[in-house]
């Protein structure tokens, strides 16, 4: 997989006048350019991008391609992002010219199609949520929150009524406050109990008239379903409340139990976690939301709507109560095309198998570490569960970080380490139901050999990737956060990063704190 | 069943070894009452050949830029994408791989994440660039709350209303439950002059937000419209077409403090609307309220370079209430794409690229005004996108205008509804002066038909 050569950067691989050709020359009347546009506003000198040719480009991209972990290439077993297998179809179908060339702009009677599949995304979302109103329009999870407690706040506002608060368990991840500060709301947080569950104690003590909205991840982020739920709702309900559900773990429940069944009244959906979407080394991803009917009218505009005629698709502008957008154009359509395709490929029996593989799959890896990793909270978990470094760290010095590391010389992903923040020494631990039972054998006696292994080897861990582990005090310390125009280094060794040597570009970032 | 590799004897087996016989005893804790109890109502299952004749049969009843020429652009364009960029993002190395939080098993999509940095510094002029954000739109937003924290005690946001008007629909549901109010600077003749802005700014304005080219397409006067708001204290968001680049002068240059953009023409398709690309570059001086991720060069254990996410303490994962931004996921296959395109095209291809729309622009516009009753609506310069107006009804000129087989502009009137009879034509580097002049042809025709009139 690896290769052990460093990659050159771009910029020193770059040669004054090496370029590609890709354009064909200009066939409209030749005028002056200064004609066109007046030279104030024309730069007068070339912009110092990179100069390569179009094999140096491919060398290049490929080589890097080649020290990346991957799920196409290795076990990904990192807990809430649910790096499940990416199929292929999904890939060749978005990239089909009628779905991938579209402008969004177009006349509505040239994408009745598109229209017609995204108009059944939002049905199938709303059926699986057993929610009804669906938009599609936010890029992310993150920002499906933020559109979700901003359609909150809309609601509030329209029954003139003034709610300041957001409640969020202690569990919850750090996209849930980041959003609801985002929102305009103060974050009140809510203790987990002993079995790692909302403190129903704590919740009924912080939830008052300034409550808005509870945000619930459920299955929660330690893995376990909370069984309070049908309480929260009723207690939320008393209070003129809303619960709003963090659909990072919908892996978990797809045609077992709905979101909405369970009192829910708004979630986000993660499609490119549970509908397969790849993630692209970062994203993208979609994080379209779903709402009770008496939310509806304030989700984001456009939403689509098909015609009286049964055959045909709008888009619907005229939303008075809409709070409006939070991005231009539709979507995130490619990640929503890969989503239609992989529901369609499930079916419902499909989608129910989905979520019992993958909370199989998640208790036959848990039973085969517990006896040495200690799995803090529940006994029976779903599609992932959190194991507990704790001991090790305290007896033998080994912590999550050194385990994490020390699976990649195995060639597997590490966990999600160090969350959620109520388990000490978190492993959190999402194997997918796309797994096979001998990729978990083997990643299970990987592990359990790791935890005899000796602590000083670990601390150096990984031994077999391109480079060790990095200094991360010193990149946040002295920030550098762009080629620093140092001259091309023969072997990455003789590179001094943060030197200055001498050229034009030469700067090393500090930040102000 | 599809993507699953365990067969119903290892199922058995594991069930067995926790001392289940169902897969519906793992569901216990999930209290019945709560439980579906039937099948979701979704489609059967298909196979992939089934699926794969339906969905492009869905596709085959778009027609998209790919069979009729596309003169479509406010913010989203057809230019072209080199062959590299699609085969080469779609490694699988890349596209199935997570946000890079192990470093060392990640050092491909990290080095490729500081190349785009860079590449992104050296098109805007600034000092640094993020990793990504989802797409132009928000990253006007953060940009506006950044500039709101930077100008602590400052509430107001001054708008060109010459920016996209999707921008500013983001802004304000961004802002409409923050302290923060949005004031827009209504354009005269299509752009916004440093005086009406000077005249618009308070103490109280955080940052003032324009974009270059405008909406319309028109250049503004960059220089005097930052200078304006920096002479009152205030922030200048720019908001750039990267591609313009290629010929205009840098933001970067000319006083921008926050630079944001949509990065969809650096090498990343259309399909209708995203996943896009935002990106976000400023002062160095604004590092620690920058949102989103950042990749830092750093040393590993044998003195190796390498590269690392960095600045973490910004995040949401650390951070939480406090982070700079609620972003998690970005766009990074997009920022992936965007350098490969940059890579690709170099410092000439790129002014290539510029130079070719602005010409074939001009001489659409040039060739458009020769029909009667249409004339060019805004006298200031552009660079690939114009406005032309109709004596006639917009949308309908436009439905003729595909007929003819031409996805022929935007119409503008329901954004600006004092410009009902306007329409937004864009012009890349792809338009054959054949295909023009038949845009030309289409229009002409269009106006003399009866219906375009009632
Ligand atoms: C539990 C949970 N909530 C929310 C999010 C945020 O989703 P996204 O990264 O799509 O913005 C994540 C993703 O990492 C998550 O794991």
């Amino acid at each position: 997989m690896y290769k052990l050569d460093p990659t050159a950067l771009l910029f020193e691989t770059s040669r004054p006048g090496r370029r590609t050709d890709v354009l064909s020359p200009s066939d409209v009347p030749d005028r002056p350019l200064d004609s066109l546009i007046p030279s104030e506003f024309l730069a007068t000198k070339p912009l110092p991008l990179p100069e390569l040719g179009e094999l140096d480009v491919v060398r290049h991209y490929t080589t890097l391609s080649t020290s990346n972990m991957s799920i196409d290439a290795n076990f990904y077993p990192l807990g809430s992002c649910t790096m499940k297998y990416n199929p292929k179809r999904n890939e060749r179908l978005a990239a089909l010219p009628g779905l991938a060339h579209i402008h969004p702009y177009q006349q509505e009677p040239t994408i009745q199609g598109l229209l017609q599949l995204l108009y059944e995304v939002q049905e199938f979302l709303g059926e699986i949520a057993g929610l009804p109103a669906v938009s599609l329009q936010p890029a992310a999870g993150a920002q499906g929150e933020l559109t979700a407690l901003l359609v909150a706040a809309a609601y509030f506002r329209h029954k003139g009524e003034h709610r300041s608060k957001v409640l969020i368990p202690d569990s919850a991840h750090g996209t849930n406050p980041a959003s609801a500060h985002l929102a305009g709301f103060e974050t009140v947080t809510i203790k987990s109990n002993s079995e790692g569950l909302v403190d129903l104690e704590d919740f009924r003590a912080k939830l008052d008239d300034q409550t808005a909205v509870f945000m619930i991840t459920n299955p929660n982020t330690v893995g376990i379903f909370d069984p309070q739920i049908g309480t929260i709702s009723a207690l939320l309900k008393e209070r003129g409340a809303l619960l709003y559900l963090d659909g990072a773990n919908m892996n978990a429940i797809l045609g077992i139990v709905r979101p909405g069944d369970m009192g829910v009244d708004l979630m986000h959906y993660n499609p490119h976690k549970t509908f397969s979407g790849p993630h692209g080394g970062g994203g993208p991803g979609a994080g379209p939301i779903a709402v009770r009917d008496f939310l509806a009218p304030f989700l984001p505009s456009p939403t689509i709507t098909r015609l009286a005629d049964g055959t045909h698709y709008a888009l619907d502008h005229n939303r008075p109560l809409s709070i409006g957008r939070v991005r231009a154009f539709f979507g995130n359509v490619g990640v929503l095309v890969r989503a239609y395709c992989y529901i369609r490929s499930q079916g419902p029996d499909g989608l129910k198998a989905v979520s019992e593989h993958a909370v199989l799959n998640a208790n036959y890896l848990k039973s085969l570490v517990d006896k040495v990793f200690t799995v803090p909270h529940g006994n029976n978990c779903m599609h992932e569960f959190v194991a507990s470094a704790r001991g090790m760290a305290r007896d033998r010095g080994i912590r999550a970080m050194d385990i994490a590391k020390r699976l990649i010389d195995f060639n597997m992903h590490a966990p999600t380490v160090y969350f959620p923040l109520i388990v000490p020494e978190a492993l959190m631990i999402e194997p997918t139901e796309t797994e096979s039972r001998q990729t978990l054998e083997r990643f299970a006696e990987v592990l359990l050999q790791i935890a005899q292994e000796d602590p000083e080897m670990l601390h150096d861990a990984p031994h077999t990737t391109p480079i060790s582990r990095p200094d991360e005090v010193a990149a946040a310390r002295s920030p550098i956060l762009k080629w620093n125009g140092a001259v091309p280094a023969t072997s990455a060794t003789s590179v001094k990063p943060g030197a200055d040597h001498g050229s034009i570009h030469a700067q090393t970032l500090t930040v102000s704190r | 069943m599809a993507y699953i590799l365990n067969t119903s004897s290892d199922v058995r087996e594991m069930l067995g070894s926790l001392g289940l016989t169902s897969l519906e005893q793992l569901f216990e804790s999930i209290p019945s009452e709560l439980r579906l109890k039937r099948s979701l109502s979704v489609p059967d299952a298909m196979s992939e050949m089934a699926l794969t004749t339906h969905v492009s049969s869905l596709a085959a009843r778009n027609q998209g830029v790919d069979r009729l020429p596309c003169f479509l652009g406010a913010g989203a364009y057809d230019h072209f994408i080199p062959a590299a960029v699609d085969l080469l993002a779609s490694r699988s190395e890349f596209y199935t791989a997570y946000t890079p939080y192990q470093a060392e098993a990640s050092q491909g999509t990290l080095q490729a994440i500081f190349e785009y940095q860079t590449l992104i510094t050296q098109l805007t002029g600034m000092d640094v660039s993020n990793a990504s954000l989802y797409d132009g739109g928000s990253a006007a937003a953060e940009a506006m709350l950044m500039a709101h924290a930077l100008r602590e005690g400052r509430d107001e946001i001054l708008v060109a209303g010459s920016v996209h008007p999707e921008y500013r629909a983001t802004l304000a549901t961004y802002a409409a439950n923050l302290p923060l109010k949005i004031r827009v600077v209504e354009p005269v003749a299509g752009r916004v002059t440093a005086d009406q802005m000077a005249a618009s700014l308070t103490d109280q304005t955080a940052a003032i937000l324009v974009q270059q080219p405008n909406f319309f397409g028109q250049l503004e006067d960059l220089k005097a419209l930052t200078a304006a708001a920096q002479a009152r204290g205030a922030l200048a968001i720019v908001s750039v077409d990267p591609i313009s680049l290629g010929l205009l002068q840098r933001p970067g240059d000319l006083g921008a403090d926050i630079v944001i953009a949509e990065g969809q023409s650096l090498g990343n398709i259309l399909t209708y609307g995203g996943p896009y690309l935002g990106i976000l570059a400023c002062r160095e001086a604004y590092l620690r309220k920058l949102p989103g991720r950042v990749v830092g060069q750093t040393t590993d254990r044998r003195g190796n370079r390498c590269w690392v996410l960095t600045l973490q303490t910004r995040e949401q994962h650390i951070r939480r209430e406090k982070a700079t931004s609620n972003i998690c996921t970005n766009q990074g296959l997009m920022a992936l794409r965007a350098s490969m395109y940059l890579a690709l095209l170099g410092p000439q291809g790129l002014r290539d690229v510029a130079e070719l729309s602005t010409r074939k622009a001009h001489y659409a516009a040039e060739q458009l005004a020769q029909i009667p009753g249409v004339s060019v609506a805004f006298p200031g310069p552009f660079f690939k996108e114009f406005t032309i107006r109709v004596e006639a009804n917009a949308r309908k000129v436009l439905d003729q205008v595909l007929a003819h087989g031409f996805h022929g502009g935007i119409a503008i009137g329901e954004w600006y509804p004092e410009l009902a009879d306007t329409i937004l034509i864009a012009v890349t580097e792809k338009r054959t002066k054949e295909e023009i002049d038949g845009l030309v042809a289409a229009y002409r025709s269009a106006l003399q038909s009866h219906s375009v009139h009632e």
